[in-house]
């Protein structure tokens, strides 16, 4: 089969590899339809993410067609079409019994702290992606759906990752009527956790990039007031004049590691791996919320330190909440909003690439050209 | 102002329901699915197993020494090879998630496989190509002058260093095997001339 493969930092090409197999008697194999690209997976394409091999096939966002099911699958038959979760996750564990999905104890044996998740390094499993024809679905009675008839194929893909995510992203931020939220980041997380924050209940979104074709959609798209960080002397406290000196009731960060802003975070994480990545939204966000509110990181970040102000965290007595977000628990809810018409995710679909062109897909979308925000990769088979 | 205690005032409900569709849907904390934060519910999950069945160790899989033991599944994409491979099983059998140590092998490590395959491609009918592989041709095909010029874009500070991170150790590496095959070729040369001479 065809499949995109990482060649080592900035370089990718599609090779000849062999078909995933079933290795478990609850794996499936699903022959992908579309896959996207994501911003975490420059984290990995930046070579920022220990244990990032060489041969590996990257690509946790991706919808298929059941090819082949293990002996012990009880929900899924060759043929149908379904939408898998980023997470690979177990379903019995601990955690996976709480709910905490993203979090799976049984399914990555090189990390305790992260579960497992598709194409996404062996610090995370060890498992490659969907930027391919074929991918190995571990757990198919637990993790995959079968995509309702009336859901658009591109909505059911980015039900996957980014449009969970954001949705979730909003949630941990503890949204009360009448918030200020803040988001920084205008990638398709951030303007997905924009749009979910009025379905919270917030009174004003602010999101902030440096990218205006990235704001111009926070604008249109999720009815944002933006703000282009680069155009200012000091972001934070533009934030603080605009929210009458008190800071923003939740920040949300949907920016993680690359973060640009400050020229010594940025190359110290992103290009010399110094720290593990770079905490400038993170930092901004920290200053940024009021005393007593919340912080919400869905940026991701590498499992080494960085260098963040956590003694300002403390000293406001600010609450942090993160995670990976567990995609499946967003599911039902999220179904609903789009078929209400309140989320409409694949408005921000902006290039269509064969995964013959993957490599210019991850140069476009790593340096944001051509006004991209959400490429998503076609498989030919 | 927080000089006082009022709350700042804000668009009605109304208005912002007005202005956004499904404004407020999700307001009670009892529809969003992520709270609570944790709910024990086995069952909802999928599984039918209280623990799966355990997947073929097709080679001896490296685990953090935080694991009890080997995960029932885990993936099986690129097992360790190389001095790549031996830098890792160290980093996983010697020191902990906690330990920087861990992560700056495992980073080494990623460092040192990239050279060992891009040596390797040498060997074979695909040598990498860091010209493709890095999806350059983007720049025509994408606009790469206009979406950077005349922009307040951030990233353009520091965008200048990847051509040189990424190109420099190939034009460097190309550089040594010139200068090696030139001195070999000169020796040759010399000898030539004194057995001639
Ligand atoms: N928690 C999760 O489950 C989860 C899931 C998906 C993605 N993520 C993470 O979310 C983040 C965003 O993902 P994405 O797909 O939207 O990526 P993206 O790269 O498209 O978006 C990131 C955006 O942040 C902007 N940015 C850079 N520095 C900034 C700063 N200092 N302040 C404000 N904006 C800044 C960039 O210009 C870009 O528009 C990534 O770190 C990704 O790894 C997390
Ligand atoms: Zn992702
Ligand atoms: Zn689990």
């Amino acid at each position: 089969m065809r499949a995109m493969v990482y060649r080592g930092p900035y370089k990718v090409r599609v090779e000849e590899k062999d078909k995933p197999r079933i290795e478990h008697p609850n794996d499936a194999i699903v022959r992908v339809t579309r896959a996207a690209i994501c911003g975490s997976d420059l984290h990995l394409y930046h070579g920022m993410m220990p244990d990032t091999r060489v041969g590996m096939t990257f690509g946790h966002e991706f919808i298929g067609v059941v090819d082949e099911v293990g002996s012990s699958v009880q929900n899924l038959k060759p043929g149908d079409r379904v939408m898998v979760p980023f997470n690979v996750y177990c379903g019995s564990c601990y955690f996976c019994a709480r709910g905490l999905y993203s979090n799976c104890h049984n399914v990555n044996p090189n990390a305790t702290a992260v579960g497992g998740i598709y194409g996404y390094s062996h610090t995370c499993g060890g498992y490659d992606g969907g930027q391919a024809e074929y991918v190995r679905v571990p757990f198919a009675d637990v993790g995959p759906s079968v995509i309702p008839d009336w859901l658009d194929e591109d909505d059911a893909l980015l039900m996957t990752d980014a449009l969970a995510t954001g949705y979730f992203g909003a949630q941990l931020g503890e949204i009360t009527e009448g918030d200020t939220v803040v988001v920084l980041g205008a990638g398709p997380v951030g303007l997905f956790a924009a749009a979910s924050s009025w379905l919270m209940g917030a009174a004003r979104v602010i999101v902030i990039d440096h990218l205006d074709y990235r704001l111009e959609k926070a604008r249109t798209f999720a009815h944002a007031e933006v703000i282009n960080f680069a155009e200012q002397d000091d972001i934070v406290v533009t934030v603080k004049k605009t929210t009458d000196y008190l800071g923003a009731d939740v920040v949300i960060d949907a920016v993680g590691a690359e973060a640009d802003g400050n020229f010594l975070q940025h190359v110290t994480s992103a290009k010399l791996k110094l720290q593990g990545g770079s905490p400038i939204a993170l930092n901004w966000a920290i200053d940024a919320a009021r005393k007593g509110g919340t912080i919400s990181v869905m940026g991701a970040y590498g499992p080494m330190f960085s260098a963040v102000k956590f003694g300002d965290a403390m000293n406001k007595g600010l609450t942090l909440r993160m995670n990976q977000c567990p995609v499946k628990r967003q599911w039902p809810r999220l179904l609903e909003h789009i078929r209400d018409g309140y989320l409409r995710p694949r408005e921000i679909i902006t290039h269509r690439i064969p995964l013959e062109h993957i490599a210019e897909g991850y140069h476009l979308f790593s340096a944001k050209l051509d006004g991209c925000i959400k490429p998503v990769i076609v498989p030919s088979a | 102002m927080p000089y006082t205690p009022d709350q700042p005032p804000t668009a009605s409900p109304e208005e912002l329901r007005a202005r956004i569709p499904g404004w407020g849907v999700d307001l009670d904390p009892a529809d969003r699915p992520a709270v609570p934060k944790e709910r024990f519910a086995p069952d909802e999950a999928g599984a039918h197993w209280h623990f799966p069945e355990r997947q073929e160790e097709r080679w001896p899989r490296e685990r953090s020494i935080e694991h009890a033991q080997l995960t029932p599944v885990f993936g099986t994409s690129c097992p360790p090879k190389g001095l790549s491979g031996v830098i890792r099983k160290h980093a996983y059998r010697t020191y902990s998630e906690g330990r920087a140590a861990h992560w700056l092998l495992l980073l080494g490590a990623d460092r040192v496989d990239a050279w060992e395959s891009h040596l390797r491609s040498f060997f074979t009918t695909r040598p990498d190509n860091p010209i493709t592989q890095t999806g350059l041709r983007a720049e025509f095909t994408g606009h790469g002058l206009a979406s950077r010029l005349g922009r307040n874009r951030a990233d353009l500070n520091h965008q200048w260093l990847d051509p040189i991170i990424v190109g420099g150790p190939w034009i460097a590496a190309g550089g040594v095997v010139v200068s090696v095959v030139r001195r070999a070729r000169r020796r040759r040369a010399r000898r030539a001339a004194t057995v001639e001479g």
